[in-house]
């Protein structure tokens, strides 16, 4: 799969959408968000420059885990979220799309909202640090995009998280 | 896309019964109890071959019909190869010593022909071995050729309904979620295919994310979760046309879980703002939505009573996914499980009985039944991952997805029956979850 092409698609697709409309997802469009989990190279710009996707992925963090059944954060995951929300603050031509995610221990109804659970929470601690929530939409995959495929607690654990996924939204 | 159920145009009537007079001592029954151990005999000779062309049809719809009642687990075929008696003609008497002597309980005899117009005629009858006398009327099947499975399942259902009083499931078809590639790459889309396994045919591609379709009443419609815009939508689909539209809700939330009520009209599902999940209405005509449920919990999974007056839904509002019940129109929720563990997927029984459920208990899943109060309580399978369960239509059998652990792990559909016993594969040779099983075909 060459994810840096569909990557780029995608974004042409988001930036499309933001021009001929007010809501910058422009969700009515088929946009493509199974993108969730791509490698570093699947981001535009350079790691090393700091207000590049790649650079927010790898240097800031994108992801934070939960506990089992949990959608409450983390120390870990505040400390992340601080680098995210002076991050989002300084990098105001980004929006981003927060990605909720339980493991496969559930049933499939009751993961895709405690996805949503966790995105929320995430949201909410950025809306608190002062990232505009217009800038934020939450998505939930439940148990449909494990990153880790095996059936034990050490990807689990990966797989219970939040990833915000940034893109950027051209000015219009 | 392949539409033969729609094409096939099937006359069933009752032929006159040839004069078997004499009185019986009682009916041939095989009672569906938790004490039924021992499967019933029967024989099911190649049903004869009225003209050259219906050989092949004579034997398939043969082997349909078995496979049909073996696979119930009540009935077990005797092989042709201990017959002892042929059956050439169908309409000349049958000589019931020769089925006696090898403990044949039940024989079926059936003739195929194929018409000039390409159509085929099927005629059976079910005989009472021991007490040599015919199980209700003889009946014959008109269809076109390309619809002979669901002749040969018509003739099982009777079959079936005769030896067991229930009312029949195998002309049936489940609408599903067709799996392929790695766990953590899974591509989906919408199937459908008879409750066999066979006609399987696919509804959507697999571009996007598609979870749990539901059959309308009629089953002519499914809806069905997709992630085609990019966030989880509740979809309607015309079966027929593939043709679908998406439910709109507000701007901003996921929706998804969704059911119909027995009336066709209302859909009832859950919907996510602001992370917080509830249950909601929506009449499919206006699109207007009522709130049903207002908790800070999870509420999901919701799916009505077969009357339409009141819901069973999933709620973690006690800490653990639990199952409750409440009226149709939202208000007051009754608890009805109890158990160690967490419920979720609760689904009513078309008979209005059970509810049927996927249990996880100490790291293993279970699909389980309850009465409708949540006594009684029995746990039907036990695996690394079976959940979302589908009642047959006479609410006797459930099929649900069983998810293989660890890297290599796929999804497969199973079925079980409500006592517990005969858990079987669905013959499918793709990966497979969230079915839903539709009504008896008309």
């Amino acid at each position: 799969m060459n994810i840096l092409g569909k990557t780029t698609i995608l974004a042409a697709v988001l930036a499309l959408g933001a021009c001929t409309s007010a809501d910058r997802f422009n969700s009515g469009n088929a946009v493509d968000l199974n993108s969730s989990g791509v490698g570093a190279n699947g981001l535009a710009g350079s790691p090393q420059d700091p207000t590049s996707a790649a650079y927010f992925q790898q240097t800031v963090g994108d992801r934070v885990l939960f506990a089992v059944d949990q959608s409450t954060l983390t120390q870990e995951g505040m400390v992340t979220l601080d680098g995210q929300a002076q991050w989002l603050n300084t990098n105001v031509e980004y929006a981003a799309v927060i990605e909720g995610h339980a493991d496969e221990q559930g049933t499939r109804e009751y993961n895709l909202a405690l996805g949503a659970r966790r995105a929320n929470a995430v949201l909410e601690y950025l809306t608190s640090k002062g990232v505009a929530s217009n800038r934020m939409k939450v998505i939930s995959y439940g148990k449909e995009r494990p990153l880790e495929i095996c059936s034990e607690e050490s990807c689990y654990a990966k797989n219970r998280r939040a990833v915000t996924v940034i893109s950027v939204v051209p000015t219009s | 896309m392949m539409r033969y159920a729609l094409s096939l145009l099937m006359a069933m009537m009752v032929f006159v019964t040839m004069a078997h007079a004499q009185e019986r001592s009682g009916p041939l029954r095989i009672e569906i109890t938790e004490g039924v151990i021992e499967p019933l005999p029967y024989a099911a000779p190649i049903f004869v071959a009225e003209t050259a062309a219906a050989a092949q049809h004579a034997q398939n719809i043969t082997q349909v019909i078995a496979t049909d009642l073996s696979g119930t687990g009540l009935f077990r075929e005797i092989p042709a190869s201990a017959h002892i008696g042929r059956i050439t003609n169908f309409t000349s008497p049958v000589q019931f010593a020769d089925w006696k002597a090898i403990n044949a309980q039940a024989l079926i005899v059936g003739s195929v022909s194929a018409e000039s117009d390409g159509r085929l005629t099927v005629r059976f009858r079910l005989y009472d071995v021991f007490a040599g006398q015919e199980i209700g009327q003889g009946l014959q099947l008109q269809g076109t050729a390309d619809g002979w499975r669901r002749m040969a399942h018509k003739v099982a259902d009777q079959v079936y309904s005769r030896l067991t009083g229930e009312d029949p499931y195998f002309d049936s078809r489940v609408v599903f979620v067709a799996e392929s590639g790695p766990k953590d790459n899974r591509q989906k889309q919408l199937a459908i295919m008879d409750y066999d396994g066979a006609n399987l045919s696919y509804l959507t591609d697999s571009s996007s994310i598609v979870l749990a379709p539901r059959f309308s009443p009629g089953d002519n419609q499914v809806l069905y979760t997709s992630y085609e815009s990019g966030f989880p939508k509740i979809y309607l689909l015309d079966v027929a046309s593939a043709g679908r539209r998406v439910l709109e809700t507000q701007q901003g939330t996921m929706s998804f879980a969704p059911r119909f009520a027995p009336d066709g009209r209302t859909v009832v599902f859950s919907l996510t703002a602001g992370g917080n999940t509830d249950l909601y209405a929506m009449d499919i005509a206006s699109g207007q939505t009522t709130r049903l449920t207002s908790a800070p919990s999870i509420e999901t999974a919701p799916s009505f009573s077969p009357d339409g007056s009141q819901i069973v839904f999933e709620s973690d509002r006690s800490g653990l996914p639990q199952l409750y019940v409440m009226p149709a129109g939202g208000g007051e929720a009754q608890r009805i499980s109890f158990g160690q563990g967490r419920y979720g997927t609760p689904v009513w029984s078309p008979r209005g009985d059970l509810i049927s459920f996927t249990k996880q208990s100490k790291g293993r899943f279970h699909i389980g039944v309850m009465r409708t109060d949540g006594s009684e309580e029995r746990l039907l399978t036990a695996s690394f991952l079976d959940e979302g369960p589908t009642w047959a239509p006479n609410g006797r059998v459930i099929m649900f997805t069983r998810e293989s652990q660890g890297a290599q792990g796929q999804a497969r559909l199973y079925s079980v029956d409500i006592t517990g016993r005969n858990l079987r594969q669905v013959p499918l040779d793709i990966g497979a979850s969230d079915p839903s099983w539709s009504g008896l075909q008309k």
